[in-house]
């Protein structure tokens, strides 16, 4: 059997696993996906009202696309805690200790957390259509806009795996989790840009999730409460960029912290 | 293939200022079992991952079956099994899917791997609890599953950190009759323990060591001998005459334990019990206490070890301990006890 070949039926043998956790203790998911829900409803009713867009437009069809770029990243403290945990309880020493790639337990892992990340976007569409948001764009740019969503997510697991490697005690994970809040906030994903100070609005604009947010909502035929600056113009590119940026930087960190630990 | 399965040569390795491995040896004979003995802190962990290709050594040198763990870790990989200090498993899943997914890791097909997971829970008695999340074991069942899953390549070199660490007495007897099977059936095995009983029971040949380094070597009865043979220990009443005992008993006082020791000679500790009971009978005295004692691997322990704290019980025929114990050069593991103990 030649090497890829072999390390892809070792992620799988990965994923398969992981992906027993979550048919075993799906509270893990469910509520990962119960708090994008809440979000929804706490931005699209109980606040959404005050809320006025750039350039008009429904505040719930601007605000959909972006719970989705914001739950793709969100997704990195479940990335992170579970690699985090699994080197805690030594079952990542029993794997570096196999005779495997040293690629196929994070790529295992990746395959995993795309899964449940793309039943999490399935479970927010469909939610969303229900709730009167929908995409009018072609078939062609919906599916663009997943594949930008998921591929946010994928620098996310990169960015997650690396930081469980490293900050593998309880306190990383705390910070991870208290952290996405302000980095995920600071973006157009609730309000527009424009609607802030000026040098936040600019740090919001460069925020790598603004970027994907921007985008679904060009995709999506969705309102983008944009009326200047970068993403005007670039929002497709940075929204695959920025995550390939992400990744070409964090992946070979990630390999080293692989191979590097050691208890 | 007359390679040893296992050779360490002057390996050392620093964690900021502690020396885990401070020029340490070791060499292995194939179908045996091999015991790393040491304290807390001796070393013994760092030294298992190192073999096993986990952590890498700042110097030194280690060969398993002749390959060098740094430039072919794959290979190393795919011949040793590692079961470490601490329970490796996935506490979500069951008992079996455990073993599957190790043996499907390990390249076993769907089928292979699930027969080979059946045999080993068959083995180490886990058929009953083999549909059971791992977190619902027993710390027992736990470490038998732990060790199973480092057998499922039949892997020619075994290694055990602590084993039988946090186990009950039932559980530890389960887990030595473990490894026995495991040697017969071919493998060598090099254990890491803190407890002396074990090495004695299941070592044919033990390693100490501390503070990173090797103090000693040899059969469990190579170190038992160094500290000579048996001696009688007879404890004194209150207010006795200490020295008329030792006197009438030929033997040595010491006045703070009240006890005196007398040296078995050649005709063995029964005779020289014999001896002490009759001598007592003709002198008229009386003692509150008379012992048999065998020397035990804890006091060869206690000796080898010994840092700061002087060695309790009385001196034996053998050289008197030397203060912090490893002074000189490290012995190499071919030197006899004699030897090593310096
Ligand atoms: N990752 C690490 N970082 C810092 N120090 C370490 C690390 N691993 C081991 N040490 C230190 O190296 C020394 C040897 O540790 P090691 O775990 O090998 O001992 P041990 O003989 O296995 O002990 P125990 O019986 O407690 O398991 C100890 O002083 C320990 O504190
Ligand atoms: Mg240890």
């Amino acid at each position: 059997m030649n090497a890829v070949a072999a390390t892809l039926r070792q992620s799988w043998v990965i994923t398969l696993r992981d992906l027993k956790h979550w048919q075993r203790e799906p509270w893990t998911p469910v509520f990962g996906i119960a708090f994008s829900v809440m979000l929804v409803l706490v931005f699209g009713y109980l606040l959404g009202g005050a809320i006025a867009l750039p350039g008009g437009g429904d505040y719930l069809a601007y605000l959909m696309p972006g719970i989705f770029a914001l739950s793709m990243m969100f997704g990195i403290e479940a990335t992170m805690s579970a690699i985090a945990n699994d080197s805690k309880k030594g079952v990542t020493d029993r794997f570096r200790s196999l005779p495997i790639s040293g690629a196929a337990v994070p790529l295992g892992r990746a395959g995993a957390d795309l899964v449940n990340s793309a039943a999490e976007l399935a479970v927010l569409m469909v939610g969303g259509l229900l709730i009167g948001w929908s995409a009018s764009g072609s078939v062609a740019a919906t599916v663009l806009g997943v594949v930008l969503l998921l591929w946010l997510r994928f620098a996310m697991l990169v960015l997650g795996v690396f930081l469980g490697l490293t900050f593998r005690g309880e306190g990383g994970v705390t910070a991870v989790q208290v952290l996405v809040w302000p980095l995920g906030f600071l973006s157009n994903v609730l309000v527009a840009p424009e609607s802030m100070p000026g040098w936040l609005a600019v740090l919001a604009q460069w925020n790598p999730i603004s970027a994907t947010a921007a985008a679904c909502r060009e995709l999506f035929g969705n309102p983008t409460g944009i009326t200047g600056g970068v993403l005007a113009d670039h929002a497709l590119l940075l929204a695959a960029l920025w995550p390939a940026v992400l990744t070409l930087v964090f992946l070979p960190l990630t390999a080293r912290a692989y191979r590097r630990l050691s208890r | 293939m007359s390679l040893p399965p296992l050779v360490a040569r002057g390996l050392r390795k620093r964690y900021g200022d502690t020396h885990a491995l401070d020029g340490f040896d070791l060499e292995i004979e194939s179908g045996a079992v091999h015991a790393l003995l040491g304290p807390n802190g001796a070393g013994k962990s760092t030294a298992v991952n190192t073999f096993a290709t986990l952590t890498r050594c700042d110097e030194g040198e280690v060969r398993v079956a002749g390959r060098d763990v740094r430039k072919e870790p794959a290979a190393v990989r795919s011949s040793v099994g590692l079961v470490g200090q601490h329970a490796a498993l996935d506490e979500i899943l069951f008992g079996r899917e455990n073993l599957v997914m190790f043996g499907r890791l390990y390249g076993l097909s769907k089928s292979a791997a699930s027969e080979r997971a059946d045999e080993l829970l068959g083995t180490f008695g886990l058929l009953d609890a083999a549909d059971r999340k791992v977190s619902t074991y027993s710390g027992g069942m736990r470490r038998r599953l732990d060790i199973a899953a480092g057998l499922i390549r039949r892997p020619a070199l075994l290694f055990l950190d602590e084993p039988t660490t946090g186990l009950d007495p039932r559980a530890r007897n389960e887990v030595w009759q473990t490894v026995r099977q495991i040697v017969d059936a071919g493998t060598t095995v090099l254990l890491t323990t803190q407890y002396l009983d074990e090495a004695d029971q299941l070592a044919d040949r033990i390693t100490v060591m501390d503070a990173g380094r090797v103090v000693a070597e040899g059969s469990p009865q190579q170190l038992k001998r160094r500290l000579g043979g048996d001696r009688v220990l007879v404890t004194a009443p209150a207010h006795a005459d200490l020295d008329r005992l030792a006197a009438a008993l030929g033997g040595t006082a010491d006045a703070e334990l009240r006890q005196v020791t007398v040296e078995a000679g050649q005709d063995g500790g029964a005779a020289a019990l014999t001896a002490v009971v009759r001598a007592l009978d003709a002198a008229g005295l009386e003692v509150d206490d008379i012992l048999l004692r065998r020397p035990t691997l804890d006091e060869v322990f206690l000796h080898l070890t010994a840092r700061d704290a002087a060695p309790t019980g009385p001196a034996p025929t053998g050289p008197a301990p030397t203060g912090p114990a490893p002074t000189g050069p490290a012995p190499t593991d071919t030197a006899s006890t004699e030897g090593a103990l310096r």
